[in-house]
């Protein structure tokens, strides 16, 4: 088998688990839809207003609910000492690592399912009409998966992981969020920007590759038991 | 390291210290103004006046956060690919020293651009990469202190992410450096002659500042890691209850 049938074993076995109980998606997507109620209610139903706007509150919206659902995933493996398990199986590093990252990316891109739709119903902004912002939406969620699984798997056996991902998470994840969010301005401009639209997901792209890079061989130092 | 090293560098930079505030009051010029002409910045005007003397703290406290910054960095790598603590020790200390000149450089630049751009803060490139590398760098900290026993693989991991972070942030500010620089007529900033020796005499003040400090915190690093790793061993020998 190969690396990456390795790796899609070990997402479907994340996927698998997260399926049965559904915990981890209902309480993440929730969030989600909260997050941009309260949006809703804490700017000013201008609709000049929201249009610029909307682009921050969606990818606040993922920032936070995938932080929450980064942190249960990776509990998940702790309580039985399953991570143990995991890293014992053998299959290279590599392929739990990426496993890891793609079954994120599912959960990621499932909250985005959700707030994209509200956010455009609840502020009258035309998110849904835009095929390309699913593509910014794929590149965010893997980039944030992908940096998110490194730490949330080197954090695992210390104790205060759920403050201490965030901080260490958001200042490298700053530039991922900048390029969701100006894509997904650039694409609410009115005629849509496609210049602006276009660069944005070519940076998402290459901040996704590098991150990968760094992640696959940082992972390895240091995710040791 | 040389126990003198702390001791000496430490008093030579009080007395440069002492010596660069009477220079930065006595023998520098006041009249100096920024103004930009098609993208070049030269010196002319007195609108900043007195508060362009800020400059000779601000200057060398960036320089001395670069160099900070880039020994945690190298030191990191080496102790993620060498797995020798004294890289580690070198990498914490320094970054916490890096965290000191950061807060230093953004407060001092905050004053300046008040009375230069009427505002506190704007997001130009140069700011932006400034806050959030001082960012990663309060992250760090933290993580090194509340992560237990796991912090240095995870820190170290950290720096790593940090330094592939910083060229993308460099993209992502898409805003025209607005910030005085270096040009090719030479440092904008010391264009008067006059300005030159105070100027480097505070570099010279900071860098000793600097080495004073980064030396005596990777000592006290040290420290702390052999009295834990000693404390380990006499638990585990049955010594200690």
């Amino acid at each position: 088998m190969t690396v990456i049938g390795q790796a899609l074993r070990v997402a479907g076995k994340d996927l698998r688990i997260e399926l049965r109980s559904r915990e981890i998606l209902y309480t993440m997507a929730f969030f989600g839809a909260l997050l941009a109620v309260v949006d809703a209610f804490v700017f000013p139903a201008n609709a000049k207003l929201a249009r610029a706007a909307a682009p921050g509150m969606l990818w606040v919206a993922i920032a936070f609910a995938g932080t929450i659902g980064l942190g249960r995933a990776f509990d998940r493996e702790r309580e039985n000492d399953t991570m143990r398990a995991l890293l014992l199986t053998p299959v290279p590093r590599l392929a739990v690592f990426l496993g890891k990252a793609a079954a994120m990316t599912v959960l990621v891109l499932s909250v985005s399912l959700v707030c994209v739709p509200l956010l455009s119903l609840l502020l009258d902004v035309p998110l849904v009409e835009h095929p390309p912002l699913a593509l910014a939406l794929l590149l965010g969620a893997i980039g944030f998966s992908v940096t998110g699984s490194v730490f949330s798997a080197a954090l695992l056996k210390v104790r205060s992981r759920d403050v201490l991902l965030p901080v260490i998470l958001y200042p490298l994840l700053i530039p991922l969020f900048v390029a969701g969010t100006s894509a997904t301005a650039a694409l609410l401009e009115i005629p849509r920007n496609d210049d602006k639209l276009w660069y944005w997901i070519g940076f998402l792209g290459i901040y996704d590759l590098a991150f990968l890079v760094v992640s696959v061989w940082i992972f390895e130092s240091m995710v040791i038991e | 390291m040389n126990r003198y090293l702390v001791p000496i560098c430490a008093s030579l930079g009080a007395i440069g210290f002492v010596l660069t505030i009477w220079m930065i009051f006595n023998s520098t010029p006041t009249q100096v103004d920024y103004q930009t002409d098609e993208g070049h910045v030269f010196l002319s005007g007195s609108s900043l006046f007195f508060n362009q003397k800020i400059f000779y703290y601000h200057v060398p406290h960036a320089f001395m956060l670069f160099a900070a910054v880039a020994t945690s960095g190298i030191a990191s790598i080496l102790f993620l690919t060498k797995r020798v603590q004294k890289w580690d020790d070198i990498a914490l200390a320094t970054a916490e020293v890096a965290a000191v000149f950061g807060a230093v450089v953004l407060v001092t630049g905050s004053i300046w651009a008040k009375v230069a751009w009427d505002r506190w803060w704007i997001w130009e490139k140069r700011l932006t990469m400034s806050l959030l590398l001082w960012l990663t760098l309060i992250g760090y900290v933290l993580v090194r202190r509340f992560a237990g026993a796991s912090a240095d693989r995870l820190a170290s991991g950290m720096a790593v992410f940090a330094m592939i972070t910083l060229p993308f942030i460099y993209f992502m500010v898409g805003a025209d450096d607005s910030h005085p620089q270096a040009g090719p007529d030479g440092n904008v900033a010391t264009q008067d002659p006059r300005m030159r020796p105070t100027f480097y005499l505070s570099v010279l003040t900071f860098l000793l500042w600097f080495v004073a400090l980064a030396a005596a915190r990777i000592r006290g690093v040290r420290m702390e890691r052999e009295v834990r790793e000693l404390r380990e061993r006499g638990l585990d020998a049955g010594v200690l209850a």
